[in-house]
């Protein structure tokens, strides 16, 4: 059946079956391959997408059901071309080793971000907790956005034009 | 791992959903969350000719209550239950299931009546709606029908519901200054309990007036621990009380050794979650204060 979902802001039509998983549209249809596939029984996370901002698994959502939807994956995170403040501090704060998580952890962080600019730390390991990392022990990814929701916070207060060092 | 193909369905309205279920009858399953069906159809464990999609029909996602009873609809959210304040305030055995059920992604996405629907015997609504003696409505095009939740639950996976039934809200009898508890021992965030237990208590007089148990997985089904209900009707909130309640609730559990633990591990997580339910549950009902319950 045909659906269009906008996709990182561009709307997107296809003709798919039922059955095709969101995860799939956008890897195969749309060649996004930054959402990954971990563990096929909805227990990883690494599949995490927003869906009209909300952090979902897009290996447990079809995509018709997607239709009329907008999805962000991580390739979305990039502002005007240059990383965001998210990405940014999980290169800063070293949040990831293989990186197989991290656009999960990413995108589950700037949902938390944009209902709680201010987390503390149990609330970061709360919202993140349908992400599963298997290299870091989350220490890393705690700090990187935390320092993401500290530079977003600062880039906020900062007047227009002046440069704030995260 | 793919789902099988199946024919799709996108209804806007109640009454073409419901026309569709009478049509497909047991060819169809209901698509809401999908957290536990999508799953299902990823692993193979079922393969229905139609998926009827009800995300698209107004209405449904109420959490509201009116003169006698909380209802919540076929499209409340667990993550709607999670944050919602008069479940917090008044319902507090849903309020403290609701952040523990699966991870927060899921539940951004499944639904309370859908669990319950699906019927998983680890699932934890079951528990919740047992210990609160919950009603569940379902509506075909024939009608209404209400089923009471020690009625609903028949075995792994399967419920009262007929075929072209869709469950459009379950509903929680009013208990004033009730207390509640839902403990939950799993072995990592978002597992499946190795066994829990929903607690209920309504005080009158400083006694109990009446208190619901129920438990997760620890048999074919979610279970009422009606002989421990019983025992506890018109108690003296003692340790005695809560130990005797807490013993008969494991024996009305029957668990099934596996990789979570052995069936008297779980009887014991059982025993010990009924008896610090209780304990919390009496608590809060007192605090809550004032004659009946």
């Amino acid at each position: 059946m045909q659906i269009t979902v906008k996709v990182n802001g561009t709307a997107h039509s296809a003709d798919v079956e039922p059955r095709l998983l969101l995860v799939h549209l956008l890897r195969e249809r749309l060649r996004l391959t930054g959402t990954h596939i971990g563990c096929d029984t909805t227990s990883c996370g690494a599949c995490t997408v927003l869906l009209d901002g909300m952090p979902i698994k897009s290996c447990t959502y079809l995509a018709v059901q997607a239709d009329g939807h907008d999805v962000q994956t991580v390739e979305g995170l990039l502002e005007n071309g240059q990383p965001s403040p998210i990405q940014a501090a999980f290169k800063q704060e070293h949040g990831l080793q293989c990186g197989f998580c991290t656009p999960g952890m990413m995108l589950a962080a700037k949902a938390l971000l944009a209902e709680n600019p201010d987390p503390s730390e149990e609330e970061v390991r709360w919202a993140l907790s349908g992400n599963l990392c298997r290299c870091t022990g989350y220490v890393n990814i705690v700090r990187a956005v935390r320092a993401a929701a500290a530079a977003t916070r600062d880039a906020e207060q900062a007047p227009v034009g002046q440069e704030v060092s995260a | 791992m793919l789902p099988p193909p199946f024919d799709y369905l996108a209804p806007r309205t109640l009454d073409e959903a419901l026309d569709h279920l009478a049509e497909h009858g047991d060819e169809a399953k209901v698509l809401a969350g999908g957290q536990s069906l999508i799953p299902v159809l990823k692993l193979r464990f079922g393969a229905p000719q139609w998926l009827v999609d009800i995300n698209r029909i107004g209405g449904l996602g109420e959490i509201a209550e009116d003169a006698d009873h909380l209802r919540i609809g076929a499209l409340v959210r667990h993550r709607d239950a999670e944050r919602s304040r008069l479940l917090r305030e008044r319902y507090p055995t849903m309020a403290a299931a609701a952040p523990q059920v699966s991870d927060p992604l899921v539940r951004n996405l499944g639904t309370v009546c859908g669990s319950l629907a699906h019927a998983d015997p680890a699932g934890d609504w079951g528990a919740v709606m047992l210990a609160l003696n919950a009603e569940l409505v379902a509506r075909s095009r024939a009608g209404s029908r209400v089923i009471a939740a020690g009625d609903f639950f028949e075995g792994p996976f399967t419920t009262a519901l007929r075929p072209d039934e869709l469950l459009v809200e379950v509903r929680v009898p009013r208990r004033p200054g009730a207390g509640g508890a839902y403990l939950k021992l799993e072995r990592k965030v978002g597992d499946f309990a190795t066994a829990a237990v929903a607690v209920r208590v309504s005080m009158t007089d400083g006694r109990i007036g009446d208190a619901g148990i129920g438990l997760t997985a620890v048999g074919p089904s979610n279970l009422k621990a009606t002989e421990a209900e019983a025992a506890l009707a018109g108690a003296e909130p003692s340790d005695e009380a809560f130990r005797e309640a807490a013993e008969l609730a494991a024996r009305a559990a029957s668990p099934s050794a596996d990789t979570r633990g052995s069936a008297d591990y779980k009887r014991n997580v059982v025993r010990v979650f009924t008896e610090r339910g209780l304990r919390q549950s009496v608590a809060m009902a007192a605090a809550a204060g004032g004659p009946g319950g």
